[in-house]
C-alpha cells in the first residue's frame, strides 16, 4: 500500500517472515513469526511451538492447528480450504479481531451518544470537544461493559464486587464446552453446525432423568451428567454414522438434526411426560434438588460445578488432541483423509467417533443449562449457545485453550452487555454487533493484519537496526 | 519483435527462522539460455526460484531485469516483468478446459460481460503450433495425460509472453517419451530467445539440455559447471563427495516364496479392470521390479495388496495368509511396508510435524502409545534418529513435514517405511525427486531390506531404476501382466514389453530390428517362441520353497 512509494531497489533485511508462500491457489499471505523458532526439544503435538509464540498471544493459548511455518504453504493434498484456514488460522489474528471490533463497537456506542451529536455540530470549531465526547461515550459503555462481567468497585463488600465475574463464568460455562466440540470436529475436518440440536437432546434425556427419577444424592446428579452426555453424543454420533455410511454431507445434516431436535422438545413439552403438571406453558417440572449441580462458590453465586466440569472437558480435549492416538487419528482424519487411510486410520471410524464426542461436549452444554442454571426444561434450553459455539470455536482457532478463552470473552459480553445497558442505556445489541465484527475480521485475517501494519512483507524485526535500507522501507503501515 | 531478457539474482539470502535456504546466492540467466541449477535435496534451489517467482520475498538480496532492479509481491508482478513457473504440482483446475485455465487470471470480456476465449483459443492454437505442442483449446485438463498438462502450464506461461521459463523438477512425473519431448520443446522455446531455469535431479537430462549449470550446496553457490562434464563429476560436484552412480549389489539369494498374487483383478469405479489377472509371487531376498508406463496398473496393483481398493477378486498371500478382504491397518500390521507414489497426497500431512509423520502408520504402537496414550518424546526421539539415518535435511523433527524440500519429503516417507520389520516391502516411485546422492543411499537400503531377507517389490516408471534394482522384472500393460523377465533383460526388450508386446515376441523383435515398432506392435504372440534368452511368465525360480 504505502510501501508503493518508496523506493523499489530496497530488498529488506532480517525479516520476519515464515514461509510466505503466497502461491496462486493459496493466496493469504502468511503469519508473521519471530525470527528465532529455536528449535528444540518439542512436542511433535505443538508444532514448532517457539515459532508459535506470537501467534498464540505468548502462550497464553494453544499453538493454532497448523503450524505458522505451514499455515500457508504448498502442501497439496492438506485441506487448505479457506475454512480450514478462517478455523485454525493464528491466534494473533483473534486477539486483533476482538480488539479492532471493540474499536468499532465503540465507535458505533459513540454515533448514538447525544453528547457527541450536541458537540458535533460544532465540531469544526472545538473539535476536541467532540473527540472527547466520543471517546467519553465509548468509554462509559466498556467501562459499564468491565464492570458487568468482571469486577464492579461499587459493590459493597468483596463478594458482591466480585458477582459479575462469577456471572460470566456461568455464562461461559455452555459456551466453553459446545465451543469445545465445534473445534474437536473441526480439527478432524468436520463442520459441526449441530451443537444447537446437540444441547437440546442433551437437555432433554437430562433433564428427565432429573425430575422423573427420584434417586440418591449424587448417583442423581451423576445419572442426569451421564444422561445428557448419552444424549448429545448419540446426536451428534448419528450424524458422523450417517456421513460415513452414506457420504451424506454434515453441515446439511446437522441443520437438519438441529430443527428436528428442536421441534422434538417443543412436541414433548407438551406430552404429559414432560409439562408440569397445572401448567399450560410448555415447561417442564423442576429438576429434583438431588440433580442439579452444587454451587460451588456459595449460593450468593450462580456459579455451579458445571464450570469445574468445562475446565475438565478442556483439558481433555486437549490432551485427547495432542496426547492421544485417537485425537491423532482425528487430526490426520482432518488434514490429509488420503494419507490418513494410506496409514491404516479408519476414517468412518473416526468421523463417526469424532462426532460422537463432539456431541457429548455439547451435551455438557445441555447439562449445565438443565441442572446448573435454570433448573428446568423449556424450549429455550439452548439459548443460541450452540450457534454461539461456532463464533467461540472459531475465535479460539479450534485449540482447546483458544475455545476456553473465547468461551470466557463471549461469556462476559453476555453478562456485561445488561449492566452495560443499565448503567449508560447503551443497547444490549451492540455486544451482537461487537461479536459479528470479530467473526467478520478473523474471517479476514489480510484485513486485520493490513490495519495493525502486521502483513509479513511489511513487518521489520526488532534488529533491523543495521540495515539503513530497512529503515526506508520500514515505515510502511 | 522478439524481446529477451536478462535476468541477475544478486546476493539473495532467504532465512527461514534460524534456517538459511539461500545463502548469498548469485545467478545470471542469460537471454536464450537454458540454465539449470544443480543440487542436492534441500540445497535450496525451489527456495531460490519462489523468490525469482514472487512468492517468498528475499531476505537480503536484488532481482534485476535487463539491469533494472524490481521487487515482486507476488506472481503477478514477476508475470508481468516476462517471467513463467511450471510449478511440479499443476496449478490448473481439472473441470475447466484448456482454454479456460490459460485465460484464468487473465480473462478478456466481450460486450455483456461474457468470457471472451476466442482469443485465448486462437493463441493457445499458435504456441501449440509453432512447438508442435498438439494440445487442443477444448479439452477438459482432467481428461488429459500428465506430460499433455504440463504442456498447457507452458502456454499459459507463454500466453502471459514469459522471457524466462522457471521449470522446477518437470521431468520427475514424466515418462520418458514425455520427458524427450520436454527437452525438445525446451530447446525449441531457447531457439526463440526464452530462457530456461531448469532444475532436475537426473543428470542425463541435465547434460542434454543445459547451456550453463549452476551448482548449489547447502544454499550457497559452490561452482558452475560445463554441461560437458561426466555426470560422475556433476554428481560428486553437487554432493561434495565421490558419489558411487551405479549400485554394486551381490546377486540375490532367493529364499522360499512367502508373497504370492493369484489372479488378481482391481476393477475401477468405472467398471473397468485396472488389474486383470495377475498373478506373480516374490521370494525372500529377492527384488521384484514391476515396470510399464505410468496408468498401466501399477497404482491399483500396489493399492490392492496394501487394502485401498474395494472391488477385487483374486488372493494375495502372505506367508500363506490371505491379505485381499483386511483393512490397511491388518494389511501393515502383517508386516507390509509401503510407499505411495505420491508423497504429498497418500505418504505425508504436510501440516504435521516430521516427527509426527514419521510414525504416521506407528502411532499407536509401542513404544509411541500405550494404550491410547503417545509418547510424544518418543516419537521426538525416533525422529532424531532417522533423520540422522536417512540424512533428512532440517533443523529439527518438530517442524511441520511440507516445510521439507521434495527430496527430503521422500526420504521421510521412506525412512518411515523401512524403520520397522518388514514381511514384505513394496515402494512406488522409491527415490521421485530425490538427488544421486541420496538415491545412492536409498538403493542401498533398499537392498540391504532385500538381504535381511525381506521380499521387495518396486514399482518404478523409470527403467534406470528397475533395471538398477530388480532381481526380475515384471512388466505391466493395460492392467495385464505382460510377463517377468530376468534382471539382464535389455532396455529395447523392455521398451517393447511396455507396450504391450509379449516376452518371446520382445525377443524376436529385438533380434531382427526394423520388423516392429512400439507403436505398431500389437499385444499378442505374432512371433511365438523365438526367446533367446530364457523367459520366465509369472513363476519365480525359488518357487517351492515351503511356506511358514
Ligand atoms: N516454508 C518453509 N519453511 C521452513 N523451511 C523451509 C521452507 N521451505 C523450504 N525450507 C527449507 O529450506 C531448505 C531448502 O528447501 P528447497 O525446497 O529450496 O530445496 P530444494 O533444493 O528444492 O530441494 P529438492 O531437490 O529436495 O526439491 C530445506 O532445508 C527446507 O527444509
Ligand atoms: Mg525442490
Amino acid at each position: 500500500m504505502s510501501e508503493q512509494d518508496q523506493p523499489k531497489h530496497v530488498a529488506d533485511e532480517n525479516k520476519t517472515e515464515t514461509p510466505a508462500t503466497r502461491s496462486p491457489e493459496n493466496p493469504a499471505p502468511a503469519t508473521p513469526a519471530p525470527e528465532t523458532a529455536a528449535p528444540g526439544p518439542k512436542t511433535p503435538g505443538e508444532d514448532a511451538a517457539a515459532a508459535t509464540a506470537l501467534d498464540t498471544a505468548g502462550g497464553a493459548m494453544q499453538p493454532s492447528a497448523v503450524p505458522v511455518s505451514a499455515q500457508s504453504g504448498i502442501v497439496p493434498g492438506g485441506a487448505d480450504t479457506l475454512v480450514r484456514r478462517i478455523f485454525t488460522g493464528s491466534g494473533i489474528v483473534s486477539v486483533l479481531a476482538v480488539l479492532l471490533a471493540l474499536i468499532l463497537g465503540g465507535l458505533l456506542i459513540a454515533s448514538t451518544d447525544k453528547q457527541v451529536g450536541a458537540t458535533a455540530s460544532y465540531l469544526f470549531a472545538r473539535p476536541s470537544d467532540f473527540f472527547s465526547a466520543v471517546w467519553n461515550a465509548a468509554t462509559r459503555s466498556y467501562v459499564a461493559l468491565f464492570q458487568g462481567s468482571v469486577f464492579n468497585p461499587r459493590g459493597s463488600s468483596v463478594a458482591v464486587q466480585f458477582a459479575p465475574l462469577m456471572e460470566t463464568l456461568t455464562i461461559a460455562t455452555p459456551l466453553i464446552t459446545a465451543g469445545l466440540g465445534v473445534a474437536l470436529a473441526f480439527r478432524a475436518g468436520l463442520f459441526n453446525i449441530g451443537a444447537q440440536g446437540q444441547i437440546i437432546m442433551a437437555g432433554i434425556l437430562a433433564a428427565w432423568v432429573g425430575f422423573a427419577l427420584h434417586l440418591p444424592l449424587g448417583l442423581h446428579l451423576l445419572l442426569v451428567l451421564i444422561a445428557g452426555i448419552v444424549g448429545g453424543a448419540l446426536w451428534g454420533g448419528l450424524v458422523g454414522l450417517l456421513k460415513a455410511r452414506t457420504g451424506a454431507h454434515e453441515v446439511i445434516l446437522t441443520i437438519m438434526f438441529n430443527y428436528i431436535a428442536l421441534y422434538f422438545l417443543r412436541y414433548l413439552l407438551n406430552t404429559p411426560a414432560f409439562q408440569r403438571p397445572g401448567e399450560s406453558n410448555p415447561i417442564s417440572p423442576i429438576l429434583d434438588p438431588s440433580a442439579v449441580y452444587p454451587q460451588i462458590l456459595g449460593t450468593q453465586y450462580r456459579l455451579h460445578l458445571g464450570f469445574l466440569l468445562a475446565i475438565a472437558a478442556t483439558v481433555f480435549v486437549w490432551w485427547l488432541l495432542n496426547r492421544s492416538t485417537v485425537g491423532f487419528e482425528f487430526r490426520a482424519v482432518g488434514a490429509n483423509p488420503k494419507a490418513a487411510l494410506t496409514a491404516g486410520i479408519n476414517v468412518p471410524r473416526a468421523t463417526v467417533l469424532v462426532m460422537a464426542i463432539a456431541g457429548a461436549l455439547a451435551g455438557m452444554s445441555g447439562v449445565a443449562q438443565v441442572a446448573g442454571t435454570e433448573k428446568v426444561l423449556t424450549d429455550g434450553v439452548a439459548a443460541t449457545y450452540g450457534f454461539d459455539a461456532i463464533t467461540v470455536a472459531l475465535l479460539g482457532r479450534s485449540t482447546p485453550w483458544g475455545t476456553f478463552a473465547a468461551g470466557l470473552l463471549f461469556g462476559a459480553f453476555r453478562a456485561g452487555a445488561v449492566q452495560m445497558q443499565i448503567q449508560t442505556g447503551t443497547p444490549i445489541d451492540i455486544v451482537l454487533v461487537v461479536q459479528s465484527l470479530i467473526v467478520l475480521f478473523i474471517a479476514a485475517p489480510p484485513l486485520v493484519r493490513a490495519l495493525f501494519g502486521l502483513n509479513p512483507r511489511k513487518k521489520k524485526a526488532a534488529t533491523a537496526g543495521k540495515s539503513k535500507k530497512a529503515a526506508i522501507t520500514g515505515g510502511a503501515a | 519483435m522478439v524481446r529477451v531478457l536478462k535476468l541477475e539474482l544478486r546476493g539473495i539470502t532467504k532465512r527461514f527462522g534460524s534456517l538459511i535456504a539461500n545463502d548469498h546466492i548469485d545467478v545470471v540467466v542469460e537471454p536464450g539460455q537454458i540454465h539449470c541449477l544443480l543440487g542436492e535435496n534441500g540445497a535450496g534451489k525451489s527456495t531460490l526460484m519462489n523468490v525469482l517467482y514472487g512468492l517468498y520475498e528475499p531476505s537480503e538480496g536484488e532481482i534485476l531485469v535487463d539491469g533494472k532492479a524490481v521487487t515482486f509481491r507476488g506472481p503477478g508482478d514477476a508475470m508481468a516483468a516476462g517471467i513463467g513457473m511450471v510449478h511440479q504440482h499443476f496449478m490448473l483446475v481439472p473441470v475447466f478446459t484448456v482454454a479456460e485455465n490459460v485465460a484464468l487470471g487473465a480473462e478478456t470480456t466481450k460486450a455483456g460481460g461474457f468470457l471472451n476465449l476466442d482469443d485465448t483459443r486462437r493463441k493457445i492454437k499458435e504456441i501449440s503450433d509453432k512447438y508442435g505442442f498438439d494440445v487442443d483449446p477444448d479439452a477438459l485438463i482432467e481428461d488429459l495425460p500428465v506430460g499433455v498438462q504440463q504442456r498447457v502450464e507452458i502456454i499459459k506461461a507463454l500466453v502471459r509472453d514469459a522471457k524466462v521459463l522457471i521449470l522446477d523438477e518437470p521431468t520427475a512425473v514424466l515418462t520418458p517419451q514425455d520427458t524427450d519431448e520436454l527437452l525438445d520443446i525446451m530447446r525449441q522455446l531457447k531457439s526463440n530467445g526464452t530462457s530456461i531455469v531448469f532444475i532436475s535431479h537426473k543428470l542425463r537430462e541435465v547434460k542434454a539440455v543445459s547451456d550453463t549449470i549452476t551448482v548449489i550446496r547447502r544454499g550457497k553457490v559452490v561452482g558452475t559447471a560445463d554441461p560437458g562434464a561426466s555426470t560422475t563429476e556433476l554428481a560428486s560436484m553437487m554432493v561434495g563427495r565421490a558419489v558411487n552412480l551405479t549400485l554394486d549389489k551381490a546377486p540375490a539369494k532367493p529364499q522360499e516364496t512367502t508373497f504370492q498374487v493369484k489372479d488378481l483383478t482391481v476393477i475401477a469405479p468405472t467398471g473397468q479392470h485396472v488389474v486383470d489377472g495377475i498373478s506373480f509371487d516374490i521370494a525372500r531376498g529377492e527384488i521384484l521390479a514391476v515396470a510399464g508406463v505410468q496408468g498401466n496398473g501399477q497404482t491399483e496393483l500396489t493399492e490392492a495388496i496394501l487394502g485401498l481398493q474395494e472391488r477385487c477378486h483374486g488372493s494375495i498371500l502372505l506367508d500363506g495368509e490371505e491379505l485381499l478382504g483386511h483393512s490397511v491397518k491388518e494389511v501393515l500390521r502383517a508386516g507390509v511396508g509401503f510407499v505411495p507414489e505420491d508423497r504429498t497426497v497418500d505418504g505425508l500431512i504436510g501440516t504435521f510435524s516430521i516427527a509426527e509423520n514419521l510414525v504416521l502408520d506407528l502411532y499407536d504402537q509401542a513404544p509411541y502409545a500405550k494404550g491410547i496414550s503417545m509418547s510424544p518424546a518418543r516419537i521426538l526421539e525416533n525422529a532424531k534418529s532417522r533423520i540422522d539415518e536417512f540424512d533428512v535435511r532440517t533443523p529439527s523433527g518438530a517442524l511441520a513435514a511440507g516445510t521439507l524440500s521434495g527430496g527430503n519429503q521422500q526420504k521421510v516417507v521412506m525412512a518411515r517405511e523401512l524403520s520397522r520389520p518388514l514381511r514384505l516391502f513394496i515402494a512406488s516411485q522409491p527415490t521421485r525427486g530425490v538427488d544421486v546422492g541420496s538415491i545412492e543411499f536409498l538403493h542401498k537400503r533398499i537392498v540391504a531390506e532385500r538381504d535381511q531377507g525381506t521380499p521387495v517389490m518396486i514399482v518404478s516408471t523409470e527403467l534406470d531404476e528397475v533395471i538398477e534394482l530388480a532381481d526380475r522384472i515384471a512388466v505391466l500393460y493395460k492392467g495385464k501382466l505382460v510377463g517377468i523377465v530376468p534382471a539382464g533383460t535389455g532396455r529395447d526388450v523392455l521398451g517393447l514389453m511396455m507396450a504391450g508386446l509379449s516376452p518371446e515376441s520382445a525377443h524376436a523383435d529385438t533380434a531382427h530390428p526394423g520388423s516392429a515398432h512400439p507403436g505398431s506392435a500389437s499385444a499378442g504372440s505374432a512371433h511365438p517362441g523365438s526367446a533367446h534368452t530364457p523367459v520366465q511368465t509369472s513363476t519365480s525360480g525359488a518357487e517351492g520353497g515351503d511356506h511358514e
